[in-house]
Parts: structure tokens; sequence; C-alpha cells
């Protein structure tokens, strides 16, 4: 066995030329398939001015699609934060029967298509679904309406923060958890003092991504929304109504706003990578 | 739990709301289903409508639109949504709404005038500017090289005016051999590139995308795009013979009695028979049926042959619908060949 001699940098030997190549092939890729149709829906937003693109936002059906965005991604967020956080838990400190299973399930909205997920509430809770006459005979409406809009949007964005937290509270395992209990901690004082703080950047970014989903998620809303102008419909679905209406400045205004909060989803990321670094605690597993 | 309360309030303050209208005559909200290309008919015609209602009964009338392909329209309202009016591209997809849901009777056609279509239209050919590929008729849509951009049958009501328009011109110019209409069609269909799910997708996509080199559309889509991109851009195309279209409209019964607004609903719809609806369909190019009206309109609509019909060339939409557009009929057979 040599003493290894080399301490460059680097791992790899390439010649500077295919490390600049590199970098300029993955440079250009980036910014012709990310970059440039986020300047393409500026511009398109802004073609006719300042004053049309400030119109167009404050038009009362844009409006509403922006407020049911919100409203869609205030409730789900926080209804998978519960979910995650503890299905996370559950898997990562306890074994059980099943659990193999419970991850599995978890997984299934990454698997399944969007418009599969939204015809899966259509079977369930259409009028000719399996519980569409029952809810018909009480009145309450799911389908077509926001309720069915909010469990769409938590249906697709189920994953991000359990997925983001098993792997991360696996790895931690569950010696610090066990050493609180003995010393004579309950349940929840071990969840709020010792397991939280280790997972809550982690946990940050899970919810970070799974509020970006729930506000561009096209697909399985589409399919339970019924696209009524000023009720049911989301951003996303109102950016392509006005497409088709060849309302092109409002459409592109519509998606810049999009386009805005994913430029500040990614900031407040890295921003919280950074943070995470700082601190020294892990945000991923393995980081 | 916490879910189902949150529905079950939402619920309540969405029917409080409903009953508190009522009660007080106030605000009444109208859901009008659509197909595809009557966004802008609707959109005017509602404004009039609202101000006509307002007039007459002091009541203040809102009425939300939802706009998509005809079929898939007619299938979300079989899937509960709570539609007060369906005023869809043809009477195969109202009828469905019969057939599978039961939410009107089946005599619903006959209870107003004109197959309860008061507009018609028809198929024409959308090409661009200056008309390269020397498109004049629909025998010239088979030719190889032509792109022909249409809809997607099973989902678009337009898409299937325009199917049946093609296969009626092959039917008069073969002697009625209907094999021969057949082999025409499928020949049609091999120069389709994309089926869209509705008409208003495949207008941008031949529009604004640039794909294709004909576009069978709507009479009125077709001037609309006119309207909207310039009269340099493209070029109406007027074939030998087409289709007479008519989109009916229905009151959805189960669904105003459930709203309390069945007088309102049938009044929306009986408007549209008005000079006033009229007008405003006219404006939008849609075929008025008030003579006055379409006497005054009658320098925008081209005369054409318009003796195909849904009834006299095909039997009514029932058997129309079962034997060319249903799962395993003539367009399934013709599509998958391809």
């Amino acid at each position: 066995m040599s003493t290894p001699t080399i301490t460059r940098k680097i791992s790899t030997r390439e010649s500077t030329t295919v490390t600049l190549l590199l970098i300029g092939v993955a440079l250009a890729y980036l910014l012709l398939f990310l970059g440039l149709p986020l300047v393409a829906v500026f511009v398109e937003a802004f073609k006719k001015g300042w004053q049309l693109y400030w119109e167009a936002l404050q038009e009362p059906d844009a409006w509403s699609a922006i407020k049911l965005t919100f409203i869609a991604a205030a409730i789900a967020v926080p209804a998978n934060l519960v979910f995650g956080v503890s299905a996370a838990w559950a898997i990562a400190k306890f074994e059980f029967k099943g659990k193999s299973l419970l991850i599995t399930l978890i997984d299934l909205p990454f698997a399944v298509s969007p418009v599969v997920s939204g015809l899966v509430y259509v079977l369930l809770f259409g009028a000719q679904g399996w519980f569409g006459p029952w809810l018909q005979a009480h009145d309450i409406k799911l389908l077509f309406a926001v309720p069915g809009i909010v469990l769409a949007t938590i249906f697709v964005t189920f994953p991000f923060i359990a997925r983001e937290l098993i792997p991360l509270m696996q790895s931690q395992g569950k010696e610090e958890e066990e050493a609180a209990v003995s010393l004579g901690a309950s349940g929840w004082q071990t969840f709020y003092k010792v397991t939280l703080p280790n997972i809550k950047w982690g946990l940050l970014y899970g919810v970070i991504l799974c509020n970006a989903r729930a506000m561009g998620e096209f697909g399985a809303v589409s399919v339970v929304s019924g696209h009524i102008r000023g009720l049911t419909n989301t951003m996303p679905l109102h950016v392509e109504i006005l497409y088709n209406e060849y309302n092109f400045v409002a459409a592109f205004s519509i998606a810049s706003l999009l386009a805005l909060l994913a430029v500040v989803t990614l900031l407040i990321k890295a921003l919280v990578e950074w943070q995470a670094k700082r601190s020294g605690e892990p945000l991923h597993h393995g980081a | 739990m916490k879910l189902s309360k949150l529905t079950t309030a939402l619920t309540a303050s969405a029917l409080a709301l409903v009953l508190s209208s009522n009660s007080f005559g106030a605000d009444i909200t109208l859901l009008n289903v659509s197909y595809d290309p009557t966004r802008e008919l609707y959109q005017e015609y509602n404004n009039a409508f609202a101000k006509y209602w307002k007039a007459k009964t002091g009541d203040n009338v809102s009425v939300k639109a939802s706009h998509g392909g005809s079929g898939k329209q007619a299938r979300s309202i079989i899937d509960g949504l709570e539609a007060d009016v369906a005023t869809l591209a043809l009477a195969a997809d109202i009828d469905a709404v019969h057939d599978k849901a039961n939410l009107i009777p089946a005599d619903w056609q006959s209870r107003l005038k004109q197959n309860s279509s008061p507009y018609t239209s028809t198929i024409v050919l959308l090409v661009r500017k200056g008309n390269p590929k020397n498109i004049k008729d629909w025998s010239d849509l088979v030719k190889p090289g032509v792109a022909v951009i249409t809809p997607n049958p099973k989902t678009s009501g337009g898409a299937r005016w325009n199917y049946l328009a093609a296969w009626g011109y092959a039917l008069k110019n073969n002697n009625n051999d209907q094999s021969k209409a057949q082999e025409f069609v499928s020949k049609l269909y091999v120069n389709v590139p994309v089926l869209d799910s509705g008409a208003r997708g495949s207008t941008v996509t031949f529009s604004e995308r640039g794909i294709g080199d004909v576009l069978i559309t709507w009479e009125n889509e077709a001037y609309l795009v006119k309207k909207e991109f310039g009269d340099d851009k493209f070029d109406i195309v007027f074939p030998s013979i087409s289709i007479l279209a008519e989109p009916p409209v229905a009151v959805i019964d189960k669904y105003v009695d459930k709203h309390g607004t069945r007088k309102v609903a049938e009044a929306y719809l009986e408007y549209l028979y008005s000079p006033e609806g009229q007008e405003i369909a006219a404006k939008n190019f849609y075929r008025p049926s008030d003579a006055k009206v379409a006497k005054k309109y009658e320098k925008q609509f081209k005369k054409l042959d318009l003796s195909i019909t849904i009834d006299k060339t095909f039997g009514g939409w029932a058997k129309t619908q079962k034997a060319h557009f249903a799962d395993g009929g003539v367009f399934d057979q013709i599509y998958t060949r391809k």
C-alpha cells in the first residue's frame, strides 16, 4: 500500500479544456431550457407595458384564481406538514408491521400521473361515483368546488415533506430520543425538544418544495375543477384559459406571477440550505 | 375529520348564500357550461342578459361560465358539475346528460324552438394567407403532403361536425356509397398530425403555434381568428358543400330545481332567441335564426350549400354517435388503422 501523494482538490484528472467544455455544456443547457423560457414569460407579460400587466392582475377572475391558489396551498401544506412529520417519525423511530407498505403508499402520488390522481377523485366523489349519491343526498359539494381542488392538491403534494424527513430521521437514529425518554421526558417533550430541533432545516426544505408544487399543480386540479371562471380556477388553470382566449398579455402576467413565486421559493430554499450548512445540521441524509 | 368539517362548513355557507340571495331577490348566480368557441359570444351575451333581467325584475344575475371540449363538458355535468344551463356543440352531448345521469327529460330538445338551437353554424376551412397549398374543397384535404388540423371527435363537438361534413361531402360525390365515404375520411385523418381535445386548442395549434396547412373549424371560429390575428394572416375557404351545425341549449332540470333558478335559467335561454340575443350571436359570427336579424347580417354570412344535415344525411345523433364515435366505432377503426 502506497501512501497517497497527490493532494489535488479535484478528484478527476481531465484536462482544463474538458472541464471547461463540460461546464460550458451544462451552462448552455441550463440557459436554453431554464433561463430562456423564464425570460420569455416576463418579456411576453410586459410586452404591452406595465399598465396592462397591472390591469391583468387586478381583473376579478385573475384575482379569484390567485386567492384560490393561496387557499389551496394554505390548507394542503399544513395538512401534509402534520401528516409528513407523523409518518416520518413513525417510520424512522419505530418498528411495526406494514411499514414498507406505508412507505410505498407515501410514494404513490409520485408514481401516479396527476391526471389519474384527479380521475380517482371523480370516480370516488363524482355524481356517478362510489360516494357521489350519498354526497348529493347530504348536499355536500366536493368535486368542481373548492374542497375537491384542496383534496387533489393534498394528494399530489402528499409525499414531499415525509419523503424529505424519512431518510434524515433514519440516519439520525433513535439514541437521542431514547436518552430523553430514559431521563423522564414525555413523548411530546421528546419530540419538541430533541427530534424537532434535529430536523428543522429538513422540515423547512420539505415545506418549501410542497408549497411550490401545491401552487403550481395543473393536471390533477384541472380534472376536478370544472373550470368555472371566478370560482374554481387556480392560477395555472387560469393561465391556460387566458392563453386560449388570445389574451396573451394577461396569460403571461399570471404566468409571470407563478414564475416569481418559483424564484422566491428557490431563494428561500438556497437560504435554508446555507443556514443549515452554517449551523452544521444536516439537511439531507448524508449531506 | 378536520377536512370534512371544513367541507360541511363551506357547503353550508355556500348554501346559505344561495338561499339568502333567493329570498331577498337580489343576487342570482347561474352557471353556463358551454363548449370551446363560445367564450366571446357568452361574455357579451351574459352582460346583455344581466341588464335585461335587472330591468325586468330588479334582480342581479351573474352568469359564471365554464368552457371546454363539448364532450368533456357534458362528462363534467354528468359527474356533478352543477350547470344551470348547458349550451353545447351538438345534441348528442346533451343527450348523454339524459342517458347517463338522468338530469333532464329525454324530450329536452323539443322544449325550445328550432331543435333548441337558437343559432346555427357550419364548418369551413381556414388556410394560411395566399392559400399556398391551393386548397379549394374537401377533396384537397386528402392529398399527400397537406397537414390538416382538427380536434379529437371523442372529446370535441366541433370535431364531430368536421368529421361528418367531410363524410357528407364524400357521400354526395360517390352516389351515397358509405364505404367510399369511409375511405375518404380515413385518408383525411392520415393527414392529421395532432388531435387537440377541443376546437379552441386546435385553433391555437394552427394559428399561434403555426402547425398545419389547413384548419377545419367552425365558421364562427374562423372569423374570430381573422379578427384576432388580422386579415393579412389567414384566408377562409368555403367548401362546395358543408354541414348545417346546430349547437343546442338546455336547462338542466335537476340542478335548476336544486338551486331554485329555473325561472331565470329558462329566461336566459329564451332571451337567446330575442332580437338582442340574435344580434349578439350574429356579431360573434353565429348564423342567427331570426329572419330579421338574418336579413340584416346577410352580407356577413356567405350563402353556402348546407344540405348535409345530421337528421337527413346521418339519421340523427343517437345513431351517428353510436356508429361513428362510440368505442370501437368507425372513428376508432380509422384512427387505429393509421
